[in-house]
């Protein structure tokens, strides 16, 4: 394997590009969504989504931000040629909903707010509690990995410069 | 950061290899001796170790207190105390002052001014508390998953260093990368196929 430190700058777009097919497959495709979820009720882009446009070495960012942000105005800037660099989502499965922002580059997540769990009142309660929200953070970062394997699966394959990549084009520049 | 806050900021690992040896054992061993060690009244500038995630301050790996559940939890502590730099001056400044007139010379050397620069803030540095920033992580060793609770560069790479000098054990960040090699199960040619790629236009 290559370096890790170079790596990560090498490979930054995959994590870009993940963004961006998450983005489409929200909008586009909810049930390939289902084939990572079959309990998934709703998977939405949240309250931000940043995007970055480099042109001569001069790099423009575009945060979107707000209930109500108009994301017409972030497809504008993939019609320009940026990249979405992070974006915040709010994923809920069953009665569980999550909200969380992804990082593209890192695949960090920030703003990470749970389902709400039981209060933590004794010193006795914070190993009951550790335990539920260790499994709330595993039953997302599952849904994330599925997600990641499904999207690089379709990367690495034909299919992304016939099918599905075109239809993402087709998507923005519609 | 604590795992038990309303709001987080993770960053997932991969655990490469195996303990060598009994496992309790050896991570109490590696916890025990990288244990966080107190610099308030000291003239250190940093200081990095573990500490228990319900007792950040008084740190105690004893009876295996830090498995809960099949998980290993305790907490990076990074103690570091940053004396202000216009302390640093006045105080030096003083200190120059004092040795001109105790000694009767009219200059000091560029030595001499250096040494009393140092001595200055190793005193000051002694004087003034640590600040703690505490960050807890959460281990699965069966599933060799880790998950550190900060985005942090500088906390990140504390923890990469720690961890591999404490278990003898590597962590692999999961970036897009990392994830796509290690953790989606893709077959030596796809893997072939990734190492190529370049990123795709959505503008053509």
């Amino acid at each position: 394997m290559i370096d890790v430190s170079v790596a990560y700058n090498r490979y930054k777009f995959l994590g870009y590009e993940f963004l961006t097919w998450l983005w489409y497959t929200i909008e586009n495709d909810f049930d390939l969504l289902q084939k990572s979820d079959d309990k998934i009720v709703t998977f939405e882009i949240g309250n931000r989504i940043v995007l970055e446009n480099r042109r001569n070495d001069a790099v423009e960012t575009i945060t979107i931000k707000g209930d109500d942000a108009g994301l017409e105005e972030g497809l504008l800037a993939l019609k320009k040629g940026a990249v979405v660099t992070e974006i915040n989502l709010a994923y809920k499965s069953g009665e569980l909903e999550w909200f969380f922002t992804l990082k593209g580059e890192s695949l960090n997540l920030s703003n990470l707010k749970l389902p709400a769990t039981g209060p933590v009142e004794t010193k006795d309660d914070i190993e009951g509690a550790l335990i539920e929200k260790a499994s709330l953070y595993d039953m997302l970062f599952d849904f994330i990995d599925r997600l990641f394997t499904e999207f690089i699966t379709i990367r690495v394959s034909d299919d992304w410069k016939k099918g599905v990549g075109i239809q993402i084009k087709s998507w923005i520049l519609r | 950061m604590s795992m038990l806050s309303s709001t987080v900021s993770v960053t997932r690992y991969l655990v490469e290899d195996k303990i060598k040896g009994p496992l309790i054992e050896t991570i109490t061993q590696g916890l025990k001796k990288n244990t966080i060690t107190d610099i308030d009244n000291e003239d250190m500038e940093k200081s990095v170790g573990w500490t228990s995630f319900n007792e950040p301050f008084k740190p105690d790996f004893e009876g295996s207190s830090f498995i809960i559940d099949n998980f290993f939890v305790f907490s990076l502590r990074i103690d570091r105390k940053k004396v202000p730099s216009k302390i640093i001056q006045k105080h030096y400044l003083q200190a120059i002052s004092k040795r001109l007139s105790s000694t009767g010379k009219q200059y000091l050397s560029r030595n001499e001014k250096a040494e009393i620069k140092e001595d200055v803030i190793q005193r000051l540095t002694k004087t003034i508390p640590a600040t703690p920033n505490v960050y807890d992580l959460l281990w699965n060793y069966e599933a060799s998953s880790l998950t550190f609770f900060s985005n942090q560069k500088a906390a990140n790479e504390e923890l990469e260093t720690l961890f591999g000098k404490s278990f003898e054990l590597s962590l692999i960040r999961l970036f897009p990368y990392t994830t796509a090699e290690f953790a989606a199960g893709l077959t030596d040619d796809q893997r072939d196929v990734l190492g190529k790629l370049s990123p795709f236009s959505f503008m053509e």
